[in-house]
């Protein structure tokens, strides 16, 4: 068993994280603040990026990507984890969903998307299908040869800087012993597509400046070719390439928490009451023994679960566990640095109060705890018949 | 021409230092080590040069302990093109001094015959700003230390260095080595093409032995100690009261 890094691995951890450090905390307050980043300055980390070959690493060789696998791709989205998400955002990973196209759909989204050139955004949710993903009320309809699309999408991350975006819809029902069951497809529509209209969502306590929209089909006319992978499919590509988003989202909760735990380790050490550092307390020093041994457990799940896909070993579980324990771990452990700073914790002078709040969103998006714990349980029982 | 690069491996400069209770030194063992920081900025340079067709290859080389290697794939994911590190100690805590350093490159330059040395001003451990100018007076060759810019052109090199008090231009004789301040450039990020190249890229490993130096250490540390701890500041009510202050302890 190895659990050290390569020296690519290491040196791919080390250039990431400058960059973080460089490139994005700077402008972190401003984004806060403003709740917006200027479009210039998405464009000049999104150069940055692609000069540094690192735009859609996670992409093969052969589409002009980086070709990085699991781990080592892991492991960048760790180190981007440290940063503002509204900003990572131009640090470019398109989905790798749309490694699924195919013929003039390559040239128009994938390759295009690879070089930074059109951003993509995904739309899955609407606001009765959340976990329930086939309860979706977005239905296109057969009309000549064409499909007609309407409904709504809401909370859908990235849209107000996407080109073009990948919906699943419903496109027919079937009946099963079970009852009736939906059929979906997947979609890719262009912003600007007559019919279909994005526009601001919500505001949210979690990830300010990372905008979600609301994605409006009315009477929106598209034709085969939009069609990304097979029609009635949707759940086939789904299940393809969306398989393995959430160790994202593991991933990023290990590397925010590590910064968020340096700020409460340095803290802790400087911070006198009743004649002492508070680190000498021993309150606050187990609760720091707490935070690292979790972030370190964290880390290991979920760098693990990336090794098992890498090696072609079946991983649902293994990904439903690293990400349900990061993002619960995140909880803790922003919630515990938050209480070592005390009441100046609470203050926007200090990045701890949107850590916090930022940790939020992670129990509930790319797959609630419930429906990890729901995965992870399933993976278990199902073969005892239970 | 060729650019020789020595680049050292030094605790991070984000590494809050600490000193080992002997007083020996300071604590190395499981700390963070990078390349020093004026290192880095030579080996930009080097590859600059190279980017602007004045410079046709650029060796990267390292001296002290095994684990420089990693300081040799970080100069070579920037660019360069290969690298030779001499294994001088087994022990993280010993540094390699400066004459037995510039010894050693002098072997390196007698075999590779670079056309010009870039190297850091100074390392940040132990900030001696010694190897370059020693290797100069090995070599016989003109220095210029201090750089915060460099114009090589032919046989010749105008070096800007940074003195007290302002900037001060001088030419020097190719080859050269030259010096370089924190100014001369912004060192880039490795680009991720880089790095996977870097591993494929040759380093080749030496021994002090094989120049024919000894690194015995000529010099004894009597001892280190944290710098003092700053005194707590104070906060004045208001400006009269300030020079007031200043008065009374003889600043004004």
């Amino acid at each position: 068993m190895e659990f050290g890094l390569s020296e690519e691995q290491e040196m791919i951890v080390s250039t990431v994280r400058s960059f973080v450090e460089k490139e994005i905390y700077p402008h972190e307050e401003m984004v806060e603040r403003t709740g917006s980043v200027p479009h210039e300055l998405g464009q000049e980390i999104k150069k940055k990026v692609i000069d540094l070959g690192f735009y859609a690493c996670n992409f093969p060789e052969e589409v002009g990507g980086a070709g990085l696998g699991h781990l080592d791709f892991t492991l960048v989205e760790r180190e981007l984890g440290r940063g503002s998400m509204a900003l990572t955002h131009f640090f470019g990973r398109p989905q790798n969903i749309l490694m699924a196209c195919e013929g003039g759909q390559r040239e128009k989204y994938l390759l295009p998307a690879v070089r930074g050139e059109r951003m993509d955004a995904l739309a899955m949710t609407e606001p009765d299908a959340g976990s329930d993903v086939r309860g979706m009320k977005c239905t296109a309809v057969r009309d000549g040869g064409d499909w007609v699309v309407n409904g709504s999408k809401h909370f859908i991350s990235g849209a107000e800087h996407a080109d073009f975006f990948i919906v699943f819809v419903a496109t027919g029902v079937d009946d099963t012993p079970k009852g009736p069951k939906k059929r979906i497809t997947c979609f890719l529509v262009d912003r600007g597509h007559p019919g279909f209209e994005v526009r601001e969502g919500y505001q949210s306590v979690s990830h300010r400046g990372y905008k979600n929209c609301i994605l409006d089909f009315d009477n929106c006319r598209l034709p085969d070719a939009q069609v990304l992978g097979e029609v009635d499919g949707g759940f086939e590509v789904m299940n393809t390439w969306l398989y393995a988003t959430r160790i994202t989202v593991a991933a990023f909760c290990v590397g925010r928490a590590r910064r968020c735990f340096d700020y409460a380790l340095h803290y802790a050490a400087e911070r006198k009451q009743f004649g002492q550092q508070i680190a000498k307390f021993q309150g606050i020093g187990f609760q720091i023994a707490d935070m690292i041994t979790e972030i370190d457990a964290a880390d290991w799940l979920t760098l693990s679960a990336a090794w098992r896909l890498d090696a072609g070993k079946p991983a649902n579980r293994e990904i439903a566990s690293a990400k349900l324990y990061a993002s619960e771990m995140l909880a803790r452990v922003t919630d515990a640095s938050l209480q070592v700073y005390g009441g100046m914790g609470l203050m926007a002078d200090f990045p701890l109060e949107r850590f916090w709040r930022d940790a939020r969103v992670e129990r509930i998006w790319d797959g609630t705890s419930e429906i990890q714990r729901h995965i992870i349980s399933r993976d278990l029982f199902r073969p005892l018949g239970a | 021409m060729k650019v020789l690069v020595p680049v050292k491996r030094v605790i991070d400069y984000n590494v809050k230092v600490r000193v080992k209770a002997d007083g020996s030194g300071v604590d190395l063992a499981n700390v963070k080590m990078s390349m020093n920081p004026f290192d880095e900025i030579a080996v930009e340079q080097a590859i600059r040069l190279k980017e602007a067709g004045k410079a046709d290859e650029v060796v990267a080389v390292s001296i002290g302990v095994k684990q420089a290697q990693e300081t040799l794939r970080t100069a070579l994911a920037m660019g360069a093109d290969r690298a030779i590190l001499v294994v001088a100690s087994e022990d993280v805590h010993q540094d390699i001094e400066p004459l037995a350093v510039a010894k050693i490159l002098k072997g390196v330059v007698d075999e590779e015959q670079p056309g010009l040395v870039l190297c850091g001003k100074q390392a940040i451990d132990n900030d001696m700003n010694a190897t370059g100018q020693m290797l100069s007076a090995l070599l016989g060759w003109s220095q210029g230390t201090f750089a915060s810019e460099l114009d090589v052109d032919g046989d010749s090199a105008k070096v800007t260095r940074e003195v007290d008090g302002g900037l001060q231009t001088i030419s020097v004789k190719m080859p050269a080595i030259v010096t370089v301040d924190l100014r001369l450039n912004e060192p880039r990020y490795a680009s991720l093409p880089n790095i996977m190249k870097a591993k494929k890229k040759p380093l080749d490993e030496k021994t002090p032995a094989d120049y024919g130096v000894d690194v015995t250490p000529r010099l004894t540390i009597v001892s280190t100690s944290e710098p003092e701890a700053r005194k707590a500041g104070e906060i004045v009510g208001s400006v009269d009261e300030l020079v007031a202050k200043l008065k009374e302890a003889g600043a004004v």
